[in-house]
């Protein structure tokens, strides 16, 4: 079996890694780790527009950004990931590739829940954090910008980095609509061998896990900085609700 | 492209039909996988709180190897990769039995019960020490003080999480179509196929699962106003 597990790792670790790179497109873990990395880039800033909407009095805001987040929260992924496959190229009129379609779907769906994540940090600052900067002069908008913002971002950012690890987790569903990325470079192996399925993906499931803990592990530390670092500069400690707001594929 | 008609895929018996058998299987998942994972939960709890470093050890490895691996290799794992370990014996009767689905609720059910353990677990972290030692103080012993005091108001902590979790339950469903079981999504894809209203099968789909999800949400809603204590938390 261990045997087995080292002479597929040692046959494929090329296709593992960077797919059927220089002869076809970016697969393997480089294609979800830059998918991830990408959608959730893209989706910090659709996020904190929606969060802001979402704590805006205006019902012309608040309404679509809460339907969003619902919709986001209320339907599998899989079907989101279907929609895009059907709707962006009748929208463009291009055929996109399916890393594309992937990148769009996630930055939707990360953008939703990332978006109660930082709701949850601009809520959790308290009111006296608006107050004091209405008093000093700024406006509302100045205030939320120069004020809220950099503190409730700064202290959501573990829960951005858990979030993360849940975008590379959700970048496994790529694999029914044939994007080019781990699971599907650990398909294709499983497909040339053919006897060995348990072997291949419980080699696909250890490089998940490594990934994944890694990363986790770096959130958790991270979360203990910024809690001495923000308690040690107001000498109270800090609650941060929105860091229990993790989600699962 | 044809006309926008959702009456043409509600109205037509064999594509309502198919719909409606995706549908029962979605809830046979999900009911499934959820009593497994809550059961499972309980278990992996009372390891947590047994005595016993090995105990503990297993349960902390078991709950971080199935938050960290995704849920789809999970289930690939097992329906491909467990399967073909298993002797001929039990590979036929499997094969008999709708294995995809008995892999589906199995692998979504370990895989959830982690979350729940860990809902549980940090729901029974927040009540106060003192609670147990009254309850013991009273009378109570060990099991008793779980039983009638503690666990009560674990629960209470943990709903929150919990029904969040038993959302996601309910959305992870649509993840066995991609090992083959015949549930909603899976549905959907084949209605597609005969029938070419992409758009519309599509919107009805999103409409049920959305539908259940809030259905949820909003029964977590009640079950968390009916355990709240008045003037507590």
């Amino acid at each position: 079996m261990i045997a087995d597990i080292i002479t597929i790792v040692r046959d494929n670790w090329l296709l593992l890694l960077v797919g059927q790179y220089p002869n076809g497109p970016l697969g393997g873990i480089a294609a979800t780790l830059i998918l991830s990395v990408l959608s959730i880039a893209l989706a910090f800033p659709v996020s904190v527009l929606l969060a802001l909407a979402r704590l805006s009095k205006a019902p012309l805001l608040y309404w679509p950004a809460t339907a969003v987040v619902f919709i986001a929260r209320g339907v599998p992924l899989l079907m989101l990931i279907l929609w895009t496959y059907f709707m962006v190229p009748i929208i463009t009129g291009y055929n996109v590739p399916g890393f594309a379609t992937m990148l769009v779907t996630l930055v939707i769906y990360e953008g939703a829940f990332l978006s109660e994540i930082v709701r949850g940090g601009i809520l959790a600052l308290g009111r006296g954090q608006m107050e004091a900067a209405k008093a000093l002069g700024h406006g509302g908008a100045s205030a939320m910008l120069y004020i809220i913002l950099p503190q409730a971002l700064f202290n959501v950012l573990p829960s951005i980095l858990s979030q993360f690890v849940s975008a590379i987790k959700e970048t496994t569903l790529g694999y029914v609509i044939n994007v080019p990325e781990l699971t599907f470079a650990a398909n294709q192996i499983n497909n040339q061998l053919l006897t060995k399925p348990f072997q291949v993906f419980f080699i696909l499931a250890l490089i998940y896990y490594v990934v994944c803990w890694s990363l986790t592990r770096a959130a958790t530390l991270l979360e203990r900085r910024i809690v001495t670092k923000r308690s040690g500069l107001s000498g109270a400690p800090l609650a941060l609700t929105a860091t229990a707001a993790t989600v699962e594929p | 492209m044809k006309g926008f008609d959702p009456l043409a895929i509600l109205q037509n018996p064999e594509f309502g039909r198919m719909l409606l058998h995706g549908l029962e299987m979605t809830f046979v998942i999900a009911i499934g996988s959820w009593c497994l994972a809550m059961s499972l939960a309980l278990v992996l709890l009372a390891i947590r709180l047994a005595p016993s470093r090995i105990l503990e050890g297993v349960a902390i490895a078991y709950v971080s190897y199935h938050r960290n691996v995704p849920t789809l290799v999970q289930l690939i794992l097992w329906y491909f990769g467990v399967s073909s370990l298993l002797p001929d014996q039990a590979q036929y009767w499997l094969n008999d039995h709708n294995a995809e689905s008995i892999f589906a609720i199995l692998g979504l059910g370990l895989c959830q019960a982690a979350y729940f353990s860990e809902d549980l677990r940090s729901g029974l972290r927040a009540v106060s020490p003192g609670q147990e030692e009254a309850a013991r103080a009273l009378g109570h012993g060990r099991i008793g003080a779980l039983r009638y005091v503690l666990m009560p108001q674990a629960i209470r902590n943990a709903l929150p999480a919990l029904v969040n979790h038993s959302v996601s339950l309910f959305k992870n469903s649509s993840l066995a179509m991609a090992i083959g079981v015949a549930e909603l999504t899976h549905a959907v894809k084949e209605v597609e196929n005969v029938s070419f209203r992409t758009f519309e099968v599509y919107l009805i789909a999103t409409v049920v699962y959305l539908v259940c999800s809030l259905m949820i949400m909003a029964a977590g809603e009640l079950l968390m106003r009916r355990a709240a204590i008045a003037g507590g938390r």
